[in-house]
């Protein structure tokens, strides 16, 4: 039976993080070169936690799928990384960023692990100033800051448009150091597929060489996963394309709970999906809801040109629903307000899938100037994509799935409930609650990596028993046979169809019926759909080449087989919440005026899911008590 | 509308390759340059043939994954861009492109238009990096830095290592790639005190690893997505004297309060 055991120090919000380092178990200087950690992912928690560790003196044996570390998903985020620093002396300050991430979570996360985080994230911009990363300045030569949604005051640190690119390549550069002074062996284009679990704890994984297609178990003192989010799952979203959900999903079929998988954030400002063949969806910065203002024509189907139609006969539905925060509005609610005018048939474009960012009255007071300099890079980006001038018609965005706030379940010390396997970064379902609050993902996975997984490991391997195990442990050799097994199912099908025709058909389900809004009734119907789709993709899906060789589409259909069964996890999840909350909207529990209600009374826990072959998932709770701030309703109005 | 196109095609690193001929049917303008591969690749996969393998992640010109030479030109015909971002409203309906791999003697193809960059990131170990710790670090105003200095090093710093500046020089010398790490932490504070070990560690790995030397023929800039400056070469120039003069003891220029002493 599965025990949840968050592991909260007692005592005062403010000082558990060092009380809890205090009285963690260290390992010594010469005892950490006798232990291996293998550390999967090399995306901002990845990398920063396997340099650290390396640099700690363990051995550290790091994995991802890309040809090089450097690419993780990681690199392509945008806007900015938040920090409690107070440059701005506009009233931040580590209390109100605990507060802003819990409430923008809708009082679904944990308030010691937000506090923490807050508490390190200033910690993080020093880091990643003395690593060399170039953070835009003021004139004076400070490090400068801008706004984000879903807050009031100014905290976020960026790099042009290019913030995660150049953290990214910051933590990249400390792994190449620790590569270089032998303390990570690097294993790039190697792709994990199992978990190996000796004596109930995390020794290893089985990976494929995606070169040479050999298929072999790695063995460590302790495994950390930072495989990153499964925005995927929809088919169509803004992560990368390889972004995916193996790793996680195949550590939770080998004990490690899975945590809100129906937390999946939809973010407000995507550029339309175009034609059917698309592979996926752009973002276009939330930054630029600081000056762009959402709105569609009052009347639905009103087809004239936007220039056409005069302020009196358009909807800047964001500032007429939530005055306060306005085009700020945080990216559930603004989600939700897009799908809701598109709905009544007021939106523009192809399909009705869209509505105007306009960004007329801010070149109107401030000159193309200001805006070319602000967002010249997005604005070509829009035009690249499009074809069309966003200087000079307003531009048509979009939701599309962009972030996982569920994830495997992590206690305070970030260990899944599988004993040795520590998850961190988007991969972990901890801090973001019901909803991720813009630049706050950048955040948690530099704390999770620098500064919170080094201490809290060590004291895990300095108390835990390990006996000594290799590839030739019938475990070893069990998780081995299971992906061999799997391998030669998927190239035997030969069947008909392209694992992408599924990968689009799953994914089509579950954003009609687990994406922006959900109903018992849809979600009831998409898990009888799933269980028919999947064994479909098993008779009839076609992988064509062999195993032993360099195999893209293998690659693929493996990952598409694990979406086929985690829709189902998601489904149920979203099924039992009968209430909404933050990015889980359920469309029978809602207010008049159609905002979300939540049910403290019989939802305030994580919803933590336990594998049971064969049968449904076992639902365990984590109650979420909340001492220092009391929950209220989530008004941005 | 339709295309021709001529796609190499080589089944292993020791393999022969050799250009195959592919219709792509019902493209629209709209439509990337990958999602026409992608719809090729379909219509193989559906026939149990084996796709065009090649490589991309982002889709959005930012994680350097994508590297297809297209009509000759590392990234295709437009500046600035990397070969997700081309879209096919870029060509005339009817067209016949020709699409090949990097090639370069340090990037051997693994498979079709796939190929082993890892020398890029093996001359990034050598040096590429502030040996700073974790924890501990001062608060990051102690340093200021100009706005003019940190936005050149991020110039720089934008670099998305994709090897296109290899692909497009006849030396496939990868003297853009080094020369934007160089300076990117040459320009900072915080990069000062080990930029001489840096640059005569990384361009020695860099010749070791079989990327040859700079012709000068700008090439590099030409192709490169991030629009890198040749001008940074000159910058890398200069550290690598600055080095040999470090090194020789005598007084490197007095040009910054952060100057290391020999
Ligand atoms: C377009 C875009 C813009 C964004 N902008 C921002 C922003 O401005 N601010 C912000 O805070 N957040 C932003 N985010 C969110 C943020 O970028 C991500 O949540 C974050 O980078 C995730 O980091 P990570 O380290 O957890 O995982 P990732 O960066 O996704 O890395 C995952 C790693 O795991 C590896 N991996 C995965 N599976 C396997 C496997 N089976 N075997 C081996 N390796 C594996 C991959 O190779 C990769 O190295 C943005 C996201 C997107 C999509
Ligand atoms: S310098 Fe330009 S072309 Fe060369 S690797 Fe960097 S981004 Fe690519
Ligand atoms: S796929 Fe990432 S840059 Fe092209």
């Amino acid at each position: 039976m599965m025990k949840l055991d968050p592991r909260i120090p007692a005592g005062p919000l403010e000082t558990k993080w060092d009380r809890h380092r205090f009285s963690e178990k260290l390992v010594s200087p010469n005892n950490k070169r006798k232990i291996t950690v293998i550390v999967v992912g090399t995306g901002l928690a990845g990398a920063s936690a396997a340099s650290t560790l390396g640099q700690l003196g363990y051995q550290v044996e790091c994995f991802c799928f890309q040809d090089s570390p450097r690419r993780a998903h990681s690199i392509a985020a945008q806007g900015g990384i938040n920090a409690a620093k107070n440059y701005q002396d506009d009233g931040d300050s580590v209390g109100r960023l605990f507060y802003d991430t819990i409430k923008g979570g809708d009082f679904r996360s944990r308030e010691a692990n937000v506090y923490r985080l807050a508490q390190v994230s200033a910690q993080i911009i020093d880091q990643c100033v003395a690593l060399g990363i170039p953070f835009a300045r003021e004139y004076g030569g400070q490090l400068a800051n801008r706004s984000f949604g879903g807050v009031q005051v100014s905290r976020t640190f960026y790099c042009r448009g290019q913030t995660g690119q150049q953290l990214l390549l910051g933590a990249y550069s400390a792994l190449c150091w620790q590569i270089e002074r032998g303390q990570v062996t690097m294993r790039p284009r190697t792709e994990m597929l199992d978990l190996v679990v000796i004596d109930g704890q995390a020794r290893g994984i089985v990976v494929r060489d995606l070169v040479t297609g050999r298929v072999s178990v790695h063995t460590a003192h302790a495994v950390v996963l930072a495989t990153g989010g499964y925005s995927n799952v929809y088919y169509l979203s803004t992560n990368a394309t390889g972004s995916n959900v193996t790793a996680t999903y195949r550590a939770w079929k080998q004990g490690a709970a899975f945590a809100n998988p129906c937390f999946t954030q939809i973010h407000p400002t995507a550029i339309p999906p175009g034609d059917a063949h698309q592979a996926k969806l752009t973002l276009m910065s939330e930054s630029l809801r600081n000056d762009g203002r959402l709105w569609v024509p009052k009347a639905a189907a009103d087809y004239r040109s936007p220039g056409d139609i005069p302020a009196a006969e358009r909807d800047y539905f964001l500032e007429r629903r939530y005055p306060r925060f306005g085009n700020l509005a945080p990216r559930d609610l603004a989600s939700r307000a897009v799908k809701a005018v598109c709905d009544e048939g007021r939106g523009i474009g192809p399909g009705g899938h869209g509505v105007y960012l306009d960004f007329a009255d801010v070149i109107d007071q401030q000159g193309l100037d200001v805006v070319r300099e602000r967002y010249g890079n997005l604005f070509d980006m829009y035009q690249r994509i499009t074809g069309e001038d966003a200087y000079h018609a307003p531009m048509r965005i979009y939701p599309a799935p962009h972030y996982t706030m569920g994830g495997l379940w992590v206690d305070y010390n970030l260990m899944s409930t599988v004993p040795g396997l520590f998850v961190i970064g988007e991969a972990n379902f901890a801090d973001h609650g019901a909803n991720r609050l813009g630049a706050s993902s950048l955040m948690q996975g530099l704390a999770d990596g620098y500064l919170i997984l080094p201490y809290t490991i060590g004291h895990y391997l300095a108390t835990a028993k390990l006996i000594s195990v290799g590839e030739d442990h019938k475990e070893s050799r069990a998780a081995l046979q299971r992906v061999t097994n799997r391998v030669g199912r998927l190239l035997n099908a030969k069947g008909h169809r392209t694992a992408a025709s599924f990968h689009r058909e799953v994914g089509k389900l579950l954003w009609n019926h687990c994406g922006m809004s959900r109903n018992e009734e849809g979600l009831k119907s998409a898990l009888t759909s799933i269980p028919s789709l999947r064994e479909e993709f098993w008779r009839d899906v076609m992988v064509p080449g062999s195993g032993e060789i360099f195999n893209q589409e293998l690659e693929y259909a493996g990952r598409v087989a694990d979406y086929l069964e985690f829709a189902e996890l998601l489904c149920h999840d979203a099924l039992h919440r009968e209430e909404s909350c933050g990015a889980h909207f359920r469309e029978e529990f809602q207010t008049d005026e159609g905002e979300p209600q939540r049910d403290d009374s019989r939802f305030s826990y994580v919803a933590a899911w336990e594998y049971r072959e064969g049968a449904s998932p076992t639902l365990h709770k984590e109650p979420l008590a909340f001492e220092f701030v009391a929950p209220t309703r989530r008004s941005y109005q | 509308m339709k295309f021709s196109l001529n796609i190499w095609r080589q089944k292993g690193p020791d393999e022969k390759g050799s250009f195959m001929t592919y219709e792509a049917r019902d493209v629209s303008a709209g439509m990337s340059f990958l999602e026409m591969l992608d719809g090729v690749n379909q219509g193989l996969i559906a026939k149990g043939e084996e796709p065009v393998a090649f490589e991309q992640d982002c889709r959005e010109g930012i994680c350097g994954s994508c590297s297809l030479v297209i009509n000759g030109i590392p990234h295709g015909p437009d500046r600035g861009i990397t070969t997700c971002q081309l879209y096919m409203r870029r060509f005339p309906d009817g067209a016949a492109i020709t699409i090949e791999p990097w090639r370069a003697r340090a990037f051997p193809i693994i498979k079709d238009l796939v190929v082993d960059r890892r020398a890029l990131d093996r001359v990034m170990q050598a040096g590429g990096y502030i040996s700073v710790n974790t924890g501990g670090a001062v608060d990051g105003n102690v340093l200021l830095i100009s706005k003019d200095q940190a936005e050149t090093a991020m110039d720089a710093a934008s670099c998305i290592g994709c090897g296109a500046c290899v692909a497009a020089c006849k030396n496939a010398s990868a003297m853009l790639f080094v020369a934007a790490k160089v300076s990117h932490l040459a320009l900072l504070p915080q990069g000062k005190p080990e930029r001489t070990r840096r640059v005569k560690a990384m361009l020695g790995v860099m010749d070791r690893e079989g990327f040859g030397s700079c012709g000068n023929q700008n090439e590099c800039e030409a192709v490169c997505p991030k629009g890198i400056s040749v001008r940074f070469i000159a910058a890398l120039n200069r550290e690598y004297l600055r080095a040999g003069v470090v090194e020789l003891g005598l007084p490197a220029e007095p040009e910054s309060p952060h100057a290391e002493s020999a």
